[in-house]
């Protein structure tokens, strides 16, 4: 079926001749180029990802160092650390706000807006996006609501602190805790804000995706990353409009006196009026955004390991069908896998069970994206680039976090493991590291994309390895004190002595913290000072087929000069070699998408 | 030990300081390759290090699990908990095989593999019989688990009433918990904070008979070997009933009722003697000595020592001191139990007063 259903490329921009005046406002800042835009989201997502990061290291050492004093806290946290130390309501503050930052702000916005825009026009052969003012409106909508979320940390009552899922009656009342006066509400305009973006731009990329790609562009020969974003997109756009109505009704409970989510509440010496409503209820509209939004930041990233694994083992993606036919499974099952975030929520057992079912079953799909990666590495000729060892680095955190949701996802053993630890261990390894080594990667294999200049390797590889040990460190010992029954979201252990004996585990854990955290200091050099001094790149320096390297190195406006190539193949004919085992093109071991079909060249089916 | 570590953090990131300064200099020198594309050298180099990083990988899992395998909590305290351990423990045991096979072939492949300049990639696109293979073991594998974890999770949940269990209602508000004991009648008077005042403080209806003999306590104790029911009520926000040791866990939602069930089958006395508690408890107050002497030397009080008790922790976000919601609980033989019990004041009499 592969060259069947081809969408007639849109070519109405062919005629190239006229160029329109290009201002510094136009071309930097409200551009409609998605290259351009695709650049803003990445500089954003970096500077919320310096945000979120310092945040856990300001946290990692008041658990390390519990009430312990430090010049930097009194420096950076002013009131709310009082003779520099941290007070209870801060730190909740930080945990809260860089859990949202780092789920929505950096691997939601920063990931897949970064490389869905780049990356869908480049590689389907279309000039730009389906519309380029709505994907100029989702960056600025996306720009604003981080600006918002921000501008949250210096009020008066402080930022949002009822934890990034934000359940109600907590989030709902300022006499419950501080931060969810002013601050819930700047995280509530925020997040809606954020979710009008997301939406704007998940339309713009499905549209983009089933309309305009180039002639022999069958949906079959998609790269695995456009795959992967076109999903993303679709989950966005089903899910995240059920985060903003529980965001609305939230909203409502908080200032018009409805009672969605509130019932039977006696606080701060006073009966609340509300009546009849269920936390239960936000628990259940959160997790349908919740669960699939932990999809909606890892499978962009999936799609980018495959593509540089591919790339860099000189070698097809082992099993490309069942590489997207597990990208469906996972988008499906996403969406019912829900209620294993609520097995001790209260909610009937019975659906437990059902939870617990749809939840295994996920594995299944995941389960086989990790066999075929290492199977791609199988006798390749691996080139180790950063990107790739970053992909590498993915593979490997996905399956240690990937295997402990096995564990998470029974109902049975998620009674003990619940808001310990042991699930912060398990996200951040599946989820958080390995979405955020999705994201390095992406940023080294295409900057010479987006910059036209190559990052320093060797610097890169000094962040790679220092970067990987330093997750492990960080999050493997997580596990066994989450086993020993620590609590989430604890201020300080010191309250329980019985939890005496983990404190050298909570140092251990914040050195590796501070060491990671450094290390990135090498990359945002190697990062910014590349874009200026990096050495200029070829038009396609790691020897790809994808059609984004058939553009001129110098961004241009509509992206090919003459006519947009035509696609006559899969992405993946990586040492594809005739019955004589030469390669296909003799001398060059790959095969780039726009290239006809050679002489006594077969064409395989996949 | 805190000094110590800090020491290696320091001296990591100098040395990862020196050594990003000498491969910046290498990266600048003359006749160097610099087209930042990985060479011969790079893929030969970077392979080697995949092996030693994956050899990092098996010695930390070996150490962590070597040295914190210990942390898992004492032998399960209740009748179910020993169910919930074994499948753990099976779980574990899965999933690290898994873990050690996979991680292996990953970087072991990322060494083997590593490029040369005119070696030749196998074209391998597809095999339907591998990808068969692979499918079909984690849906086996995991068949098993699910089944498992489903009649157990069944075991668990559905309480049986007719075992006539001792009814407790756990009581949370912002940051403590309260038990009441439904007393003689076993049947907990009706409660809404509605009914909240003065002396009334978990808002019993104090014209419901049922509610005047419970028996409102700030300590939670327990027969050994009797079914209790709990049910779980909080005045103002979302808590969460933590029992570790029980293995047993249920959120407290303001607005509605929820329960769950246990046999708690080792009594205190029983805990604190175990081989398990007299080392941990004996690590711990070590640890509380140390630091009792630096405090001392700041001139601030030093720490008592420690001695195990059960506990129910707060595992759910609920404001500022969440880290410090907890209750004591005390497992004990019936008759301990009763003669507690006959303490208490009864809240008739509670109100009386
Ligand atoms: C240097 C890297 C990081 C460190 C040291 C770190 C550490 C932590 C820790 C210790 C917590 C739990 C705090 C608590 O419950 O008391 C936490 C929470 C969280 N982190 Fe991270 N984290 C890092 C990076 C990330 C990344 C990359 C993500 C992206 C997904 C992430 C997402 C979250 C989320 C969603 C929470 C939950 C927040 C909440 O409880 O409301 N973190 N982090
Ligand atoms: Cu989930
Ligand atoms: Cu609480």
């Amino acid at each position: 079926m592969s060259a069947l259903a081809t969408a007639p490329a849109h070519d109405h921009h062919d005629d190239h001749g006229h160029h329109h005046k290009q201002t510094f406002i136009t071309k930097y800042i409200f551009s409609t180029d998605h290259k351009m835009i695709s650049k803003q989201y990445l500089i954003t997502g970096i500077i919320m990802g310096i945000v979120g990061i310092m945040m856990s290291v300001l946290f990692r050492m008041q658990l390390a160092w519990p009430e312990e004093s430090f010049a930097i806290f009194e420096a950076l946290l002013g009131k709310w650390a009082p003779d520099g130390v941290m007070t209870p309501s801060i730190y909740l503050a930080l945990v809260t706000i860089h859990g949202t930052i780092m789920v929505f702000f950096v691997l939601t916005a920063g990931l897949s807006g970064t490389f869905s825009n780049l990356l869908i026009p480049l590689q389907i052969g279309a000039r730009d996006m389906a519309s380029g003012f709505l994907n100029m409106l989702s960056y600025w909508l996306f720009f604003l609501s981080s600006v918002i979320m921000l501008s949250s940390l210096f009020i008066e009552s402080g930022p949002a602190n009822a934890g990034w899922t934000i359940y109600p009656p907590l989030s709902a009342l300022p006499q419950a805790i501080g931060g969810s006066g002013l601050g819930m509400t700047l995280w509530l305009v925020s997040l809606a804000i954020f979710i009008a973006s997301s939406l704007l731009g998940s339309l713009n990329y499905i549209v983009t995706v089933l309309n305009l790609r180039t002639k022999g562009m069958s949906m079959t020969r998609l790269p695995l990353t456009i795959w992967a974003f076109f999903v993303t997109a679709i989950i966005g756009v089903v899910s995240f409009p059920v985060l903003l109505s529980a965001a609305l009704l939230l909203i409502m409970d908080r200032s018009f006196g409805t009672s969605f989510f509130l019932s039977d509440i006696y606080i701060s010496g006073e009966v609340l009026s509300h009546q009849g409503g269920s936390p239960v209820l936000f628990e259940h509209l959160f997790w349908f955004l919740g669960h699939p939004e932990v999809y909606i930041v890892i499978l962009p990233a999936m799609g980018i390991v495959s593509e540089v694994m591919a790339t860099n083992a000189r070698k097809p993606i082992f099993g490309y069908r069942a590489m997207v036919a597990s990208i469906l499974a996972i988008a499906f099952l996403s969406t019912i896998v829900w209620g294993h975030h609520m097995f001790v929520s209260g909610m009937n057992p019975f659906l437990g069970s059902v939870f617990t079912f749809t939840t295994l079953l996920i594995a299944i799909p995941s389960a086989v994206k990790a066999f075929n990666w290492i199977t791609t590495l199988w006798k390749g000729n691996l080139q180790m680039n950063p990107a790739m060892l970053f992909s590498i680095g993915f593979v490997s955190t996905f399956i240690t976090g990937g295997l402990t949701g096995i564990i998470l996802g029974d109902s049975t053993l998620d009674i003990n493991v619940h808001d310990t630890y042991f699930v912060i261990a398990h996200f951040h390894l599946v989820m958080g590291i390995s979405a955020i080594y999705g994201l390095l990667a992406g940023v080294y294999h295409w900057f010479p994309k987006m910059y036209g200049r190559m990052m320093n390797k060797n610097l890169g590889y000094v962040h790679f390895w220092v970067t990987a040990v330093g997750a492990y460190g960080v999050f493997f010992p997580m596990h066994f004190i989450g086993l020993a029954g620590l609590p989430r979201r604890y201020y300080t252990n010191t309250a329980f002595p019985y939890f005496d004996d983990l404190a050298d585990v909570n140092v251990i854990i914040t050195v590796f913290a501070l060491i990671t955290a450094a290390v990135q200091v090498v990359f945002l050099w190697n990062f910014f000072a590349s874009i200026f001094y990096g050495r200029k790149a070829t038009q396609n320096p790691w020897n790809a087929t994808t059609l984004e390297w058939t553009t001129p190195v110098e961004h241009i406006h509509g992206n090919w000069p003459g006519e947009i190539p035509s696609v006559y193949r899969w992405p993946y004919d990586y040492s594809k070699t005739n019955e004589d085992g030469e390669y296909v093109i003799k001398g060059q071991d790959f095969v780039p998408q726009n290239v006809p079909l050679q002489e006594n060249e077969e064409e395989l089916n996949h | 030990m805190t000094v110590f570590l800090v020491i290696i953090a320091l001296a990591l990131l100098a040395v990862t300081g020196w050594q990003l300064s000498k491969i910046f200099e290498l990266s600048k020198g003359p006749g160097a390759d610099s087209t930042q594309i990985a060479n011969d050298n790079d893929n030969r180099k970077q392979a080697r290090y995949m092996l030693w990083f994956m050899i990092f990988l098996y010695v930390g899992m070996a150490y962590s699990f070597w040295k914190w395998s210990k942390l898992y909590l004492p032998e399960a305290a209740s009748e179910h908990g020993s169910q919930v351990d074994t499948l753990m423990f099976i779980s574990i045991a899965i999933i690290m095989i898994v873990q050690v096979l996979t991680q292996a072939l990953l970087h072991w492949f990322a060494y083997k593999y590593q490029g040369k300049k005119g070696n030749k990639a196998l074209f391998f696109a597809d095999n339907d019989k591998l990808e068969f293979i692979w499918t079909i073991i984690p849906v086996i594998t995991l068949a098993g688990l699910i089944i498992y974890g489903l009649f157990t999770w069944s075991d668990i949940m559905n309480i049986d009433e007719d075992s006539d269990p001792i009814v407790i209602e756990i009581y949370a508000k912002q940051f403590s918990w309260q038990a009441r004991y439904a007393g003689e009648d076993n049947t907990l008077g009706k409660a809404n904070v509605r009914f909240i005042e003065g002396r009334n403080n978990v808002g019993l209806d104090e014209s419901d008979p049922y509610g005047d003999d419970d028996k409102i306590t700030t300590e939670l104790h327990l027969p050994v070997n009797k079914p209790v029911l709990f049910k779980f009520r909080s005045q103002d926000v979302l808590h969460s009933a933590y029992f570790p040791h029980f293995r047993a866990q249920m959120n407290v939602v303001p607005g509605m009722v929820t329960q769950f069930g246990f046999t708690p089958s080792i009594t205190t006395a029983e805990m604190r003697d175990s081989e398990y508690m007299v080392d941990k408890v004996q690590t711990i107050n070590e640890i509380r000595k140390e630091n009792s002497e630096i405090l001392r030397a700041e001139g601030e009080m030093p720490l008592d020592p420690y001695e195990f008790d059960y506990f129910i922790a707060c595992n759910k976000i609920c404001g500022e001191a969440h880290y410090n919601m907890q209750m004591k609980i005390v497992v004990e033989t019936q008759e301990e139990y009763d003669a507690w019990l006959s303490e208490q004041a009864t809240f008739g009499e509670f109100m009386e007063n």
